[in-house]
């Protein structure tokens, strides 16, 4: 017991500096303000402590001047922690352009984990170091939290809808995940490990177990619900043709467009009459609770993978997904 | 003693003006409305600390051994949602506040004193719903009864809880609305709003948030409920809701509420503050603002609650902006409280003591909610036992301080007996150190990464957990040692003069215990609160102590 007594947790990612140089500041100023008011509050209780029955305090009713001013040097000292810390949040909430994808299904008590080309773990996390990494979180029933302590991140895995945390591990090693929202009975139980590999024990280690791709997964899947039926390849059917939409604006019916992205994908699929293709009946059924959450990830990456081959109404100059990364909950 | 002896009550006063389990039950008098609140808060706040006791023995060690995971997660339910809505929601305001509000105005009692009994009936069936749950086998959803888990997963009394926070927030909105009238209306000839000590115009803050927020919170527990008996798709993705939707109307409440929570302890603070330096609060009208500003900007930064919850990144940005915007007016108060003491007369009784130990954990938890504000580092601590120590370090550390200061210093006026002093300075060191002991090593834990609502956790953390459990069982000694001392002084404490501090306020003016009506005639402010002279202290000190010596 007294031989593993960590009091600091280890930094292994990018941001993890970051994260604990503010903390060390804010630990820094929050110990000035403590000690220094404990101990002004201390020296006055001595100095002027009662000395007979009847005095009194003197006649000071307060300041102004000291008003404002200790008001406005905490609300400076505030405002610079605000920036600080905000630089740090946009950094943690943007995964930067080359990140690699990983999928991972939360559900009551353990989590699934699915590598684009199709190695699956449980409760493990194997990622390469000096690579960032964005998560694409899902639930498939009650809100889990991915947390991984070492590499200062966590987000919330939210039923409906897909979240994601991106992280570069910095240094190899074994890593705690934990559940941190609470989940029901089995949550403390919902931990695991992040295997941070140099990326050529990476390479081996997913060349180890390779099944079938996500997206072939997906294209199975496409068949199986006979997606295809409406959806195909010719403009011929009666829904939009899915070649190369992905991570390109899609006009919509009623004016607007959106970022055909993950969380457009999703809804399309588990909601599709929330958001009409422009030119198309709203015909298409739900298929909410027909596909499970890792199925959605693999008809998003099946969907995704057409987009390099497919020949969409090009649009010069068209943001791609990495420009926004961040689901938008509707 | 002798029976003309001046310090002796008044053969009359509120509590045997009348006798019998009818007298009590039935009665107006905001000052026994006060005590029948004091019992319920007390067997709640008991019933709480025995939750808190099982959660602690449970993490003594890493494996999940003591109970059952699902006992385990009740366990945690019912101690927040007791402490919360059926403790520290109702503590200073309905005790204290009911008890003072009146009296440090000039009134005779609240503006709607049935109403005020009513508020008492609701707490109590409110709290039946919330024993209810718990003989026919509890709840598992947390105190936050975040969606979906609690309209679609747990197979738990949920809706028995809901119901009780439901009808027990109807006892906080009339108490708030009592609060907000008396003060408006009913305040004595020459009694302004900046003669008001500083307690009312915590209280006066504290009842505006009772009253605009709590209806927040009473419709969402119904909602849950709704989604949960009649599956209304509210909540639950599966049926085309937004669970994060849940997460706003809830913490909407439930984060001004930690202002109901300390807004009055503040109260208490100033007046003990200026009652033991014998002073004018410094800053009175900065003070004062405070409380309103709190009250106020605190139902603006709801969203700190979510900042990994899938809230946009922008938000986020805002919520943490407005975050560390609330904490100024918090720095200003503990300042002002400061400065008061400078050239003061201080004196060392018992209450101080406590007003002592509140500064020093609200600092702490103060300082700790900046780190939480800091939207870049909280990404790292939500949902760890830092979060759980930084609101223990302000609701225990800070609430109960200030509740156990206000009692040990109107006990005397309350009931009319004295506490033995060196027990409750004892009593106070113990707490403060247990305290500490508890909870600060649950930051080191938080940073370390230990995820709250944890039934069983890795080894490493397993150091950190015992001395938190070692301070626990300090922590209950030191909760013991009065509710010993102050029984006992019920029966054998010396009896108290009407103004044993020789402290300002209407309070002291009147016997202790007060008569039923409180003042005879109706008392005329004439003079700023706090107004400490030689004079009046000579004045209050020979009349009730003939034998010490002036000069
Ligand atoms: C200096 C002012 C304060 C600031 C800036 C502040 C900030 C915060 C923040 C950002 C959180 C959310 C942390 C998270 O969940 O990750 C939080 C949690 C909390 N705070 Fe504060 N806080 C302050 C004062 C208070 C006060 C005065 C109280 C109560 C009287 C309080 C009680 C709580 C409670 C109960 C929670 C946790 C609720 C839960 O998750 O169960 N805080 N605080
Ligand atoms: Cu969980
Ligand atoms: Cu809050």
């Amino acid at each position: 017991m007294f031989n593993n007594f960590p009091l600091f947790p280890r930094e292994a990612s990018s941001v993890a500096g970051q994260v604990d140089a503010l903390y060390f500041l804010l630990l820094a100023i929050s110990g000035f303000f403590a000690v220094t008011i404990s101990l002004t509050i201390v020296a006055f209780a001595v100095k002027y402590r009662r000395r007979h029955a009847l005095e009194v305090g003197a006649k000071i009713h307060g300041s102004t001047a000291l008003e404002i001013l200790w008001s406005a040097v905490p609300l400076a000292i505030v405002m610079g922690i605000f920036v600080w810390s905000s630089v740090i949040f946009i950094r943690i909430s943007r995964p930067p352009r080359d990140a690699m994808d990983i999928y991972v299904v939360g559900k009551q008590w353990m989590w699934k984990i699915q590598h684009p080309d199709g190695r699956r773990e449980i409760n493990e996390l194997h990622v390469p170091v000096g690579q960032p990494v964005r998560l694409t979180l899902a639930s498939e029933d009650v809100i889990h939290d991915f947390f991984v302590p070492a590499f200062r991140v966590k987000a919330d895995v939210v039923p409906g809808r897909f979240t994601t945390l991106w992280f570069e591990a910095t240094k190899p090693g074994r890593y705690h995940f934990f559940c941190a929202q609470y989940c029901g009975t089995e949550h403390s139980g919902m931990i695991g490990w992040v295997d941070a590999m140099t990326p050529e024990d990476f390479q081996a280690w997913l060349a180890g177990g390779a099944g079938e791709s996500l997206a072939s997964s997906g294209e199975k899947l496409f068949q199986e619900l006979s997606c295809n039926s409406c959806h195909r390849p010719d403009s011929q059917g009666r829904g939009p043709v899915l070649d190369g939409i992905y991570g390109r604006p899609v006009a919509l019916e009623g004016g607007g467009q959106v970022i055909a992205d993950d969380s457009y994908i999703r809804e399309s699929i588990v909601d599709p009459q929330a958001r009409t293709v422009a030119g198309y009946q709203p015909i298409m059924p739900t298929y909410q609770g027909l596909v499970t959450e890792e199925g959605l990830l693999q008809l998003v990456a099946y969907i995704k993978s057409l987009g390099t081959t497919g020949q969409p109404t090009p649009t010069p100059g068209a943001p791609t997904a990495t420009d926004t990364p961040h689901p938008t909950p509707k | 003693m002798d029976a003309i002896d001046a310090t002796l009550p008044p053969p009359v006063n509120y509590l045997n003006a009348q006798h019998g389990i009818k007298s009590w039950l039935l009665t107006r008098d905001h000052k026994r409305i006060a005590l029948l609140y004091l019992f319920g808060i007390t067997f709640f706040f008991v019933l709480g600390g025995i939750f808190a006791a099982l959660i602690r023995l449970e993490l003594l060690t890493p494996a999940g051994d003591l109970m059952e995971a699902e006992t385990y997660n009740k366990m945690f339910t019912l101690h927040g949602v007791i402490m919360i809505f059926f403790f520290l929601i109702p503590s200073i305001p309905a005790t204290l506040g009911n008890f003072l509000v009146p009296i440090m105005i000039g009134a005779k009692d609240l503006a709607f004193p049935r109403i005020n009994l009513l508020s008492w009936y609701i707490y109590m069936v409110g709290g039946l719903f919330t024993i209810a749950v718990i003989v026919l086998g509890g709840v598992d959803t947390g105190w936050t009864f975040y969606t979906p888990y609690s309209t679609a997963a747990s197979n738990t009394h949920v809706v028995l809880t809901g119901l009780g926070v439901f009808i027990t927030g109807f006892s906080s909105i009339l108490t708030g609305l009592n609060f907000i009238v008396t003060i408006h209306r009913m305040r004595a000839p020459g009694m302004t709003w900046f003669r008001l000590p500083l307690f009312i115009w915590s209280h006066y803050a504290t009842a505006l948030i009772m009253v605009l927020g709590t209806p927040v919170i009473a419709i969402t527990v119904l909602l849950v409920a709704a989604e949960r008996v009649l599956h209304l798709g509210l909540f639950d993705p599966k049926l085309g809701g937004d669970p994060v939707l849940f997460q706003h109307l809830f913490w909407f409440y439930s984060h001004p509420a930690v202002y109901i929570m300390i807004l009055p302890a503040m109260g208490v603070i100033s007046e003990l503050v200026a009652a033991f330096s014998r002073k004018a609060i410094f800053g009175y009208n900065f003070v004062a603002f405070a409380s309103l500003a709190i009250a106020l900007i605190g139902f603006l930064v709801w969203g700190h609650h979510m900042f990994v919850s899938s809230q946009s990144v922008y938000a986020g940005l805002v919520f943490s902006f407005l975050s560390f915007l609330v904490a100024i007016p918090s720095a200003v108060k503990v300042f002002n409280w400061t400065a008061t003491m400078y050239k003061g007369s201080i004196s060392f009784q018992a209450p101080i003591m406590y007003v002592f130990g509140f500064m020093g954990l609200f600092l702490v938890g103060g300082l700790t909610g900046l780190f939480l504000a800091s939207v870049g580092l909280d990404v790292h601590v939500h949902d760890t036992y830092f979060v759980v120590a930084h609101f223990h370090y302000i609701m225990v550390g800070g609430a109960i301080m200030g509740f156990q200061g206000g009692l040990h210093y109107w006990w005397p006026k309350i009931f009319g007996r004295k506490y033995p002093e060196g027990w409750a300075k004892l009593a106070a060191l113990v707490i403060f150190v247990g305290f500490n002991l508890t909870f600060f090593p649950q930051f080191l834990l938080g940073y370390l990464g230990m995820p709250r609502r944890y039934y069983a956790y890795p080894p490493e953390f397993q150091v950190l957990n015992i001395m938190s459990t070692a301070g626990a069982s300090v922590l209950a000694i030191g909760y013991l040692i009065p509710a010993i001392y102050f029984a006992w002084s019920l029966k054998y404490g010396e009896l108290a003069e009407a103004n044993p501090w020789g402290a300002k306020g209407l309070e002291w003016t009147i016997p202790s215990p007060p008569p039923t009506y409180n003042f005879e005639e109706t008392p005329v402010i004439t003079e700023p609160p706090y107004n400490y002279t030689p004079e009046f202290v000579a004045s209050v000190t020979a009349a009730s102590r003939p034998e010490v010596e002036l000069g």
